[in-house]
């Protein structure tokens, strides 16, 4: 059986990496590519609200109807009571570390909706189910997008190579619970970055943890601020 | 007299404006309860699509002026929705309004190209793999250097 805690960490690291992305919004480099983070970023808000649905449905039937809905775990629950990895926090960066970013993420979420889908979980199968062929694009468009910076000039080489480096040591905590996913996620993620002249980093000891216990970076407080000021300041305005 | 199938059959989809969501494979199933009410059951074409709202209300107004004032929206998720739902007629409409529908997912992954809704020609390029809504992309036909919406295979 799933428990709460269980989709919280599914569904807040789709909502945290859904609102990182949407910073892009106005912001990306070409008007196609604004378009389509918008739309990735879509796409991982619509599998944060199918999950913290669940999540919520859940606890209300452990506290006999007591308990939140989704509107309510996504914008009233405090920095302590989220479970996402910390990957998905970390400040937006360059448009390399966004691309770079969405390939290690995207590539996880493939190898996980993919499991999950075939789980005894029959409404958390059909929530995988759905977005795993959406997350199918995503890892497309990161791979078309890693390679193209990591083998194409100096300064996109450089920066590329510098998402690598710095979001390297967080793609751990992502296989804190599903440790045997890690396999066929480097054997998706490493011919890419071979193929983008990018060094794979050495497995190293700095290995940040804490997001599934609601331990967080410096940069979540300040995420949640703007993604939670509107709905605090108006409760319950609807349009 | 309407009946409820045909009253939510008609609800045009919000962002493909000219198929409806019968033709889409959006509507699933329309059943009259004894005591009157329709139950709808949709499902959505990508998690985040955000006209299953609009969906949802078109629904409920379409009904409501049939004759059926006690209307039940209910989501479901299993099966997926992906592209082969969408009927041939609806493949037509698309095609007649310049959007070139999405080819049967059986093709191979490379034969899974369009052809150019306005002159036919195979000769086209992928523009942006995302267009203006999540369920398109953006293609350019090198035939009649027409650019066009895709429906993308899902
Ligand atoms: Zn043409």
């Amino acid at each position: 059986m799933t428990t709460v805690d269980e989709l919280l960490a599914l569904g807040d690291d789709a909502l945290i990496a859904a609102q990182r992305l949407a910073e892009w919004t106005t912001r990306a480099p070409e008007l196609e590519e604004d378009v389509a983070l918008a739309n990735i970023a879509l796409d991982l808000l619509g599998q944060a609200r199918m999950l913290l649905s669940y999540a919520a449905d859940l606890e209300r039937a452990g506290l006999e109807g007591a308990g939140r809905d989704e509107d309510a775990l996504a914008y009233l629950r405090g920095e302590r009571e989220f479970r996402n990895a910390q990957l998905t926090e970390l400040p937006r960066g360059d448009f390399a570390d966004a691309l770079v970013r969405m390939l290690f993420f995207a590539a996880y979420q493939r190898e996980l909706y993919a499991e999950l889908a075939a789980g005894p979980d029959e409404r958390l199968a059909a929530i995988a189910g759905k977005a795993s062929k959406e997350v199918a694009y995503h890892v497309d468009h990161a791979i078309m997008w890693t390679l193209r910076l990591g083998d194409g000039t100096d300064e996109s080489h450089r920066r590329a190579q510098a998402a690598v480096d710095r979001l390297w040591p967080y793609t751990f905590e992502l296989f804190e619970d599903r440790p045997h996913l890690r396999e066929a996620w480097l054997a998706a993620v490493e011919p890419v970055l071979a193929e983008a002249t990018l060094d794979r980093p050495e497995d190293g000891r700095f290995r940040p943890t804490g997001g599934r216990k609601g331990v967080h970076t410096e940069h979540m407080g300040y995420l949640l601020a703007e993604m939670q000021s509107l709905h605090r300041a108006h409760p319950g305005a609807s349009w | 007299m309407t009946t409820a199938f045909a009253a939510a059959a008609r609800v045009v989809d919000p962002e493909l404006r000219v198929v409806t969501i019968a033709d889409l494979g959006v509507l699933r199933e329309v059943e009259e309860e004894a005591d009157g009410t329709v139950r709808v059951t949709i499902t959505p074409t990508y998690s985040g699509c955000p006209a299953m709202d609009a969906i949802r209300a078109d629904i409920a107004r379409s009904l409501t002026a049939a004759g059926y004032p006690d209307v039940e929206v209910r989501t479901v998720l299993s099966p997926a929705w992906t592209t082969d739902w969408i009927t041939d007629e609806g493949r037509a409409k698309l095609a007649a309004a310049g959007t070139a529908p999405p080819p049967p997912r059986s093709l191979p992954l490379l034969q899974r190209t369009p052809v150019c809704p306005r002159c036919g020609s195979p000769e086209v390029e992928e523009i942006s793999r995302f267009g203006s809504t999540a369920c398109k992309s953006l293609w350019r036909c090198r035939g009649c250097a027409e650019p066009f919406d895709h429906v993308k295979v899902l």
